[in-house]
């Protein structure tokens, strides 16, 4: 297990170092159309083909990377942060708070996340721009992502609440802020990185759904959302099964991630 | 104590699913693009018609006023005319709802059944291959979006109302046979076991009953998971249900929509949760 464990890192890091590199290694800008070979398939200079509007297809995998696989875990660590406050306040405070933070919880549970993305995601002004469009689409997930973690969190908190740890500190005359940061959030961390790291692949599996349905990264701006938008053409995918590449990256990055989480942290 | 329970669950269901609503209608209204509309960039209009598209947001610019306003109607049951559609509301979910209904009912099923049926096998039997089977089949179906699968079942004609268990199936099973494999570490199974009892009669009077609370928390999860996952397969696959409504009305900004359906989907997301609480907690306890 532990030899599979190392192969998931080594190709995650792979994944990511390519397209960090997409500089250098796509031939050409995620942008640039090749009017005459529109719609190429797969030769020695365009890897993967061209789509319909005469776009590297190799090119903008590797640029839709780069946007995915750094929002993606941006959007996770926006996430995971709310979670640890509004889950370690709950718990660590506990009485009215706890109430109180716990039906703000439910609320946001009760909510299907994909959701309330469609409608904070489509009311965007119609002229939004590119950059907007990218962080707009990751930061709304890390908005609205926290709910779930945020109840971990929060049962990891109430837990430690009075433990002689703590118990400890406050004997010291350790209160407040410190309390929280020096001894709560470290006896946590096992729970926080875990709930960070569940959080990656939901993301990428969210924005390759909302992309999928038009609501992702705003073209020409690629992302694997919106790279699997071309599978939408059934014609052009049985003669083209190169253009399942995005899918299979996707697919390949995810199980990696899965694969690094420690099998009990499986649950949803 | 009974009454007293299900008492303060309605109250909290209640308040929960209001201010949902609020949510809901607050984002709607809040939202940079709530004054854009499509119908505006259309150059042949003329300044009046331009004025008159704006004026027909008038009525919801007030958002308390608004929320009042459609609390009040929501009590005889009138939940406002669709901007974008102009029918009733109540018309548009009750037509759809049914769509969802079967397309999250057959999903939900499907996929406790799949997951059930390759949890159970894997607890009882410990075949390493079996189990390694079915964890790679619930890896694969992890790793791909959702509506890529029903994508891929809607183009090749398949069964496209099975791409939702499809996404239960990997959670239901890894989460049961967690949930089997720590039960049958507790004390009371293990003697059950050292007393020689047939597998299949622990499984069902000492494993199952363990594992019951736990189980039906996860089936109160799963609404939302199906919901949330009907929204990219109706859109996708042309069903006409209240996924495809919430993406239609959300790009077209229609705030009595949204409002309607955030309402419904949080108040019958709170009913089953508190269902599988109140479930949970009349579970005798030892039975746990």
């Amino acid at each position: 297990m532990r030899a599979i464990r190392k192969m998931a890192l080594a190709i995650l890091v792979l994944v990511f170092a390519a397209s960090l590199c997409a500089g250098f290694l796509a031939p050409a800008s995620y942008s640039v159309q090749f009017r005459n070979f529109v719609s190429s398939p797969a030769c020695s200079r365009f890897w993967l083909g061209t789509d319909e509007l005469g776009r590297d297809r190799w090119s903008r995998l590797l640029y839709g990377t780069r946007v995915s696989l750094i929002l993606a875990p941006s959007a996770a660590l926006v996430s995971t942060f709310l979670a640890v406050m509004v889950g370690g306040v709950a718990g660590f405070a506990g009485g009215l708070w706890d109430r109180v933070i716990c039906r703000v919880i439910d609320l946001f549970l009760s909510l299907p996340w994909l959701f309330l993305f469609l409608i904070v995601r489509a009311l965007l002004p119609l002229n939004a721009s590119l950059l907007a469009s990218v962080i707009v689409t990751f930061g709304i997930m890390g908005l609205v992502g926290w709910a779930p973690a945020a109840r971990i969190i929060r049962v990891g908190a109430q837990s430690l609440r009075n433990s002689d740890l703590v118990l400890q500190a406050r004997a010291c005359g350790c209160h407040g802020l410190r309390l929280v940061l020096v001894h709560l959030a470290p006896s946590l961390k096992a729970v926080i990185f875990a709930q960070f790291w569940i959080a990656i692949p939901t993301f990428i599996l969210g924005e390759a759904s909302l992309g999928l349905i038009g609501l992702g990264v705003a073209e020409p701006l690629p992302s694997w959302g919106n790279l699997l938008r071309e599978l939408t053409n059934p014609q052009a995918v049985t003669s083209n099964p190169w253009m399942l590449v995005p899918l299979a990256v996707i697919g390949i990055v995810v199980s990696c991630f899965q694969l690094l989480l420690p099998e009990r942290e499986f649950a949803p | 104590m009974w009454l007293r329970r299900i008492a303060r669950h309605l109250t909290a269901l209640i308040c929960t699913t209001l201010i949902a609503g609020l949510l809901g209608a607050t984002i709607v209204r809040f939202g940079p693009g709530f004054e854009s509309d499509e119908q505006q960039l259309d150059s042949r209009l003329s300044n009046q018609s331009l004025q008159a598209l704006r004026d027909s947001h008038a009525s919801e610019r007030n958002l308390p006023t608004f929320y009042v306003r459609y609390l009040g109607r929501l009590m005889t049951g009138d939940l406002g005319v669709s901007r974008s559609l102009a029918r009733p509301v109540s018309q548009l979910l009750s037509e759809r709802a049914s769509v969802t209904l079967e397309l999250m009912g057959l999903g939900i099923l499907c996929g406790w059944l799949l997951g059930l049926a390759f949890a159970v096998p894997a607890t009882l039997l410990r075949a390493p291959i079996f189990d390694l089977a079915s964890s790679i089949l619930s890896g694969i179906l992890l790793c791909v979006p959702t509506a890529v699968l029903a994508l891929f079942l809607y183009l090749w004609d398949g069964p496209v109302r099975f791409a939702i268990g499809l996404l239960i199936f990997p959670k239901v099973y890894r989460y049961a046979r967690n949930l089997f494999a720590d039960a049958y570490v507790q004390p009371h199974v293990l003697a059950a076991r050292t007393r020689g009892l047939a597998s299949t009669r622990i499984f069902v009077q000492h494993v199952i009953p363990w594992a019951a609370p736990q189980l039906l928390a996860l089936a109160g999860v799963s609404l939302g998971i199906a919901f949330g996952a009907a929204i990219p397969v109706e859109v996708l696959c042309d069903l006409p249900g209240l996924g495809q409504l919430a993406w239609k009305a959300a790009l077209a900004r229609d705030l009595p929509v949204l409002v309607s359906l955030t309402i419904l989907i949080a108040g019958v997301t709170q009913i089953i949760n508190s269902a599988s609480d109140v479930l949970t907690a009349a579970w005798p306890p030892e039975r746990v």
